[in-house]
């Protein structure tokens, strides 16, 4: 064995880097620098949330709804929505697992389960976008200087007192109680309803900004998921690769897949629960 | 595909009962709020990145690739995701 004969067999390809396949490994790299992006975005995401760390919305005021039941259910939903990837990644690897051992039949079926899970999952995501664009149905004011005021109706107790008129809130626990700075403060305010992209009833629209941006990345790499998962479960049902004697394939958009659902494992923590 | 024989799909589900759990424990914690903010707050990225591990390790199959390529994808991300932040969580903090 010279050195001319090792040259040619990695030249032509007969030498496996860390033992791994090309596809494998170019799946590695490409994921190792989507983690770096994802990174970015949840440092950037960081960044805003300590810098307003006051007036940021707590998640769980924002999304409290559960679907078919009533009142605040905070971090329910979303849990759920969680358990629904975890349970898909269990489905694709299974479904590697039964490749490995060249059973199509079981392949077929965790696969058709993992893009199930995709899509009631993007599904789930859509159901949350639509509740946080929608808004509460009392909606809040934003101040002329842009801060929001959520209106508490005459009547209701606040810090042990009630008052005949409708008083503000500020932030998280911070009350107007003077009429003269209510009226001062509501005469150029605005009525808004939900949350877009310039104005967020639940508070800075900066956590807008980044909800509709890294919920939406996420999401599109799930959608990005399901479509490639579709098409390697349309292929073993159509016996590609039975044919081809292995099932790397699989394995290769399992590596994907697990890497979505582990960016949502961060979106989770960092979104919803920090 | 020379090392696939890790015994049937008993490690698959053990690995999905631990993320399970360590998930409700997040959850639960987030609702109930038992401790301050800031241990809370450690709590969750440490039970966070146990999940990560898991999901990497085992899901991702790189506990049972070679230890080369198992350190070639963890030194970038052990360098440079940190490093990333510290950017952007402490550099930047001068521009409030």
């Amino acid at each position: 064995m010279g050195a001319k004969a090792t040259t040619e067999s990695v030249w032509r390809g007969g030498v496996k880097p860390y033992n791994a396949s090309y596809g494998k490994m170019m799946m590695w790299f490409f994921l190792l620098t989507d983690a770096l992006t994802f990174s970015g975005f949840l440092g950037a995401y960081g960044f805003a949330r300590f810098k307003y760390a006051e007036i940021w919305p707590v998640a769980e005021n924002v999304f409290t709804h559960f679907p078919g039941i009533q009142g605040d259910q905070p971090l329910i939903y979303v849990a759920l929505m969680t358990f629904i990837l975890i349970m898909s990644s269990v489905t694709m690897v299974l479904a590697v697992h039964h490749g490995k051992n060249m059973d199509t039949k079981k392949v077929a079926w965790w696969m058709g389960f993992t893009v199930l899970g995709g899509v009631i999952f993007l599904g789930s995501q859509a159901w949350e976008w639509m509740h946080f664009i929608h808004g509460t149905a009392e909606g809040a004011l934003q101040l002329a200087d842009g801060s929001i005021a959520k209106v508490i109706a005459a009547g209701t107790e606040v810090m042990g007192q009630t008052y005949n008129f409708d008083v503000l809130r500020l932030g998280a626990e911070k009350f107007i109680t003077d009429p003269t700075i209510i009226a001062t403060l509501t005469a150029n305010a605005e009525h808004i309803y939900g949350a877009n992209m310039v104005a967020n009833e639940y508070g800075l629209p900066q956590f807008a900004n980044f909800f509709f941006f890294i919920t939406g990345f996420h999401g599109f790499h799930v959608f990005t998921g399901v479509v490639l998962n579709l098409i390697v479960f349309i292929n073993v049902l159509f016996g590609t690769y039975e044919k081809r004697g292995h099932y790397e394939m699989v394995e290769k958009v399992g590596l994907y897949w697990h890497f979505v659902d582990l960016v949502w494992v961060f979106v989770f923590t960092f979104f919803y629960l920090v | 595909m020379s090392h696939d024989n890790h015994g049937g799909t008993k490690k698959i589900w053990i690995v999905f009962w631990i993320l399970l759990a360590l998930t409700t424990v997040e959850v639960v914690l987030g609702i109930y709020k038992p401790v301050s903010y800031d241990i809370l707050k450690w709590t969750f990225i440490i039970l966070t990145l146990v999940k990560a591990y898991y999901i990497v390790a085992y899901f991702m199959h790189v506990k049972h690739e070679t230890k080369s390529f198992a350190w070639t994808l963890a030194l970038p991300t052990f360098i440079l995701i940190p490093y990333l932040l510290f950017i952007l969580l402490t550099e930047a903090s001068d521009l409030i």
